[in-house]
């Protein structure tokens, strides 16, 4: 854990939500919030609700019930362009990268609301377009470089094995230099090693960006290690919210994870 | 080692951002450029190259690489599948023979871009159900396009100044006082206006909006968490596909047939296009212009091995076999492009770049 | 009053012949998710090979297993060569390999039989029938009756093997979940084989009724891909939603060119279908009966 950073105020804060697929009640009723530069995990048995809580902070899926209140702004629900917009960033459990693109592609896609430039000019790659692709173009180079990919960058991403193409989503999210990202299991199916790269790259973004990180994760080491604060959900409800080591000794979440009780 | 990148070090990002980054693809373009523009005149007027090589081969080739780039566009690059790409064409078409015909010292480009400006308008229209529905419901949507567009070319008088048979003649092209008509003149201008849209294609499919479209088509609901809008981003490549392809209709009417009727642009022309696309590479510039040559040339070769086979050979082939055969051999390259090669030509090209490297040493 | 009721019957009727030809989709796409284009060249090449057989003087009860042989291989080797290597392939790349066949299927039928027009004759006329006539002044053709009666029989039976058969529900089981479709017993390429023998059996009886009403010819094809807008407005899945999905466009393309078409011009049917399911596909895009996705991420 790192030393230097400053956990801040509230700036995401989840009222209530709750959200439905037909039958399926995926969420119900949860609340919690997260704090500024802070590590916030979210874990919980497959299927308990954690991608879907993910989908409904930046709009992917509307909750038909709560109130989502972003840097003192009150939501209903979010949309994906506003999300985006407002420095919300993540990454997703089945990779979602541009499969026909290379690794900078999809990394300068991270940037473009950060391009000014129309399509005219574009397509004339003439004057501000040009300068305009080349300083993104630097900055994304950065961020290959903070991610050691660079013997990749002009490799199609479906050609990558899957822990390189875990990065390069990482990377895609960084590019957007986000207030708030969100990692949905990140290690997921890593070896020991690229794990622990994995959590080398989210520490460092989050100790030297200070940026804030939700992150859904199953390994309990990692969790227990990197994480501030962490939420627990089960089958769509919040069963616990505390410190790694709270977290660690409720007995409801014992229960949970030894499948008790159900 | 002909073609290596190895030892071309890129000092700058703007170095590596030009159009074409390799020094071996620079030289093969300017080599290319100017065997069009300088090489095929010299023996046009030496008369190595007769008119029919103009008019029935490279005209035409040229015209179908502009509609195969610009549904490549949008099914290559925004992975929105269309079958109403000849319907473009004739808004295209249509639209520049009015504005030349109606309004006195139009420009003949300034009536192409115009002509190409309502293309895209229809295509924005038309466009509007992709928002909604994708694959082949959007597919079968286009066909609404195809349709309705002939349709109304046909019943709307007004669109072929009234002609009793519908067909119009389209005007002459005249640029500064010079006429383009002659066949080799005709290829000339033609090619200009290909070469020019063609960069600027390249230019788009490889900055901000390119990407964009690719995006949308690789994995939308991603594209759309990180800030591309989907309406904005299909839409755009709705109007510029539908501009490319109405441009390429204007230059069809103009420099290759001279007189049309809007059956002329009917769903068979459109799944030609496609079949260039496929063939030549979807997503992929190159492979509009592989797959155009591709088309134009096989139904030529296919007539000559008929000829052929006839002539030497003494096989007698009952009459309107050939264009049965045509469809047989086209619909079986189809299949076997996708099977066997769905990147098509261009990716074969690329492979043979890629050997081309190590070579002479084979690893 | 009684004008309209003449149309909208033979929208009707034509609509019912429209969900046969749909269904020969529907088919294939609940069992195979591929959408097949083909299935139209399938409707022209089975009317084309057995007018073709009965003019070099065969009898039509001899041409009938005839070119139904000709289907199930031609549907066979369809599985085999072109679907069987690209399983795993995106749906449009499918697609598009199915306007491949498309084009092959169309050539290979001309090839055979050349491209002139050929009638087909089932020894049933096509005149009003007489009762309808003398009772209720109303013109409704004894073919189209008829024909519907044989298309919805056929259709009947259909949803019958869908619902009753061993067979039907391991397709059933197919296109909700492969690996439950393994279960069952019945190997994947048996059922895929089995549902292209089926819609070549469609197909045919299509192309029969459709052939003898229309003439056999190239522009059959395009009868055939009227069942797209048909598909559109039913759902891919449903064989309910293909019934009804017919019956709407035939009946509404009927009356608009009837009520609407002489106002601009005529010849609206070539593209109302269209336009009307593409106005509907705004509205709902899953179809009438297909069921509202939410997209995972
Ligand atoms: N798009 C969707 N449509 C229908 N059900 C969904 C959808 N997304 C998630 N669900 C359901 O919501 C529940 C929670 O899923 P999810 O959030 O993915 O869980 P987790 O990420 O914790 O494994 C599951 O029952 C899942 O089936
Ligand atoms: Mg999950």
């Amino acid at each position: 854990m790192s030393e230097g950073r400053q956990i801040g105020e509230v700036i995401l804060d989840l009222k209530n939500i709750s959200l439905r697929f037909g039958g399926v009640k995926a969420l119900t009723d949860i609340s919690f919030d997260v704090r500024e530069h802070e590590v916030r995990a979210i874990i919980g048995p497959n299927g308990a609700g954690k991608s879907s809580m993910l989908n409904v902070i930046n709009g992917v899926y509307r909750p038909q019930e709560g109130d989502i209140i972003f840097r003192g702004e009150h939501h209903r629900d979010m949309n994906t362009y506003a999300a985006a917009k407002a420095g919300i960033a993540r990454t997703f459990q089945n990779i979602a990268l541009f499969k026909g693109m290379t690794v900078l592609d999809n990394i300068m896609t991270g940037r473009n609301l950060k391009m000014k430039s129309n399509f005219l000019l574009d397509a004339l790659y003439w004057g501000p377009a040009q300068r305009e692709e080349i300083a993104h173009r630097r900055k994304v180079e950065e961020i290959i470089d903070f991610l050691e990919i660079q013997h990749i960058r002009k490799t199609p991403v479906g050609r990558l094995p899957y822990g390189l193409q875990k990065r390069v989503e990482l990377g895609r999210a960084l590019a957007a230099e986000p207030s708030i990202l969100l990692l949905d299991e990140p290690m997921a199916g890593m070896n020991v090693e690229e794990k622990q790269d994995m959590c080398r790259f989210v520490l460092d973004v989050n100790d030297q960006l200070g940026t804030t990180i939700v992150l859904i994760e199953h390994d309990m080491g990692v969790v227990m290690d990197i994480s501030d604060r962490v939420v627990v959900l089960d089958y769509g409800r919040k069963i616990a919210d505390g410190t790694p080591d709270a977290v660690r000794s409720n007995q409801d979440v014992i229960d949970a994870y030894l499948g008790v009780a159900h | 080692m002909l073609y290596r990148e190895a030892g071309q070090f890129k000092a700058t990002y703007a170095e590596d951002s030009q159009i074409f980054p390799i020094r071996q693809d620079r030289i093969g373009i300017a080599l290319i450029l100017a065997v069009a523009f300088v090489g095929t005149p010299l023996l046009s007027v030496a008369g190595l190259l007769s008119d029919y090589t103009f008019t029935a081969i490279l005209t035409p080739f040229l015209i179908f690489s502009l509609a195969a780039l610009g549904l490549n566009i949008l099914t290559g690059y925004a992975g929105q599948l269309s079958l109403g790409t000849a319907a473009f064409m004739a808004v295209g078409a249509f639209a520049s023979y009015n504005f030349m015909l109606r309004i006195d010292g139009m420009p003949i480009l300034v009536a192409f871009i115009l002509g190409g400006i309502c293309a895209a308008a229809v295509g924005i229209v038309f466009g509007l159900p992709s928002l909604r529905i994708r694959g082949f419901y959007l597919a079968a949507a286009t066909l609404a396009t195809q349709f309705f567009i002939v349709w109304c070319l046909t019943k709307v008088g007004w669109f072929t100044n009234y002609s009793s048979s519908g067909v119009i003649t389209a005007q002459k092209i005249e640029m500064l006082g010079y006429t383009f008509d002659t066949a080799f003149s005709k290829y000339l201008f033609v090619l200009s206006v290909v070469t020019v849209m063609a960069l600027l294609a390249k230019n788009m499919v490889r900055t901000n909006i390119g990407r964009s479209w690719m995006a949308i088509r690789d994995m939308d609901m991603a594209a759309e968490v990180i800030g591309f809008r989907p309406m904005q981003t299909k839409l755009m490549a709705f109007a510029v596909s539908s501009f490319y392809c109405g441009v390429a209709g204007a230059l069809f009417a103009y420099a290759y047939l001279g007189t049309v009727e809007p059956e002329g642009f009917n769903l068979d022309l459109s799944f030609r296009i496609l079949f260039m696309i496929i063939i030549g590479g979807v997503g992929s510039i190159l492979g509009s212009f592989l797959g155009a040559a591709f088309i134009v040339l096989l139904p030529i070769g296919l007539n000559m091995f008929m000829h052929f086979l006839e002539g030497s050979v003494g096989i007698n082939l009952p009459s309107g076999i050939s264009s049965s055969i045509e469809l047989m051999v086209f619909g079986g390259l189809i299949i076997f492009f996708l099977i066997v090669e769905p990147h098509g030509l261009a990716r074969l090209w690329q492979i043979g770049k890629e050997k081309l490297r190590l070579w002479p040493f084979p690893h | 009053m009684q004008f309209f009721l003449e149309v909208l019957i033979g929208g009707l009727l034509s609509g019912v012949m429209y969900a046969l030809v749909a269904l020969g989709y529907v088919l294939i796409y609940k069992a195979s998710g591929v959408f097949n284009f083909a299935q139209g060249a399938m409707v022209f090449f089975a009317a084309l090979t057995t007018a073709g057989l009965v003019d070099s003087g065969l009898s039509l009860w001899l041409a009938l297993p005839l070119t139904m042989v000709a289907m199930v291989v031609l549907g066979l080797l369809t599985e085999k060569i072109v679907l069987r290597p690209l399983v795993a392939q995106h749906e449009i790349t499918l697609f598009m390999a199915t306007i491949g066949l498309t084009f092959f299927v169309e050539g290979l039928a001309q090839a055979i039989w050349g491209a002139n027009v050929r009638s087909l004759d089932l020894g049933i006329e096509d005149v009003p029938l007489e009762w309808l006539l003398e009772n209720a002044n109303m013109a409704v053709s004894q073919f189209d009756l008829i024909a519907s009666g044989i298309a919805a029989v056929l259709v009947t039976l259909l949803a019958i093997f869908f619902s009753k058969t061993k067979i039907g529900r391991a397709l059933r089981a197919v296109a909700d979940d492969h690996q439950a479709a393994l279960s069952i017993g019945i190997p994947l390429q048996h059922l895929w084989g089995i549902v292209w023998a089926v819609a070549g059996f469609v197909a045919l009886v299509a192309g029969l009724l459709w052939g003898a009403r229309n003439g056999v010819q190239f522009a059959l094809t395009f009868v055939a891909l009227k069942a797209l807008p048909v598909l559109i407005l039913g759902g891919f899945t449903s064989v309910p939603g293909a019934i009804v999905g017919g019956l709407i466009i035939g009946a509404s393309e009927k009356l608009a060119e009837v009520y609407i078409g002489p106002h601009v011009g005529g010849g609206i049917e070539g593209w109302f279908p269209y336009v009307l399911a593409l106005l509907f596909l705004l509205v709902r895009p899953e179809g009438l009966f297909g069921e509202r996705i939410i997209r995972r991420i």
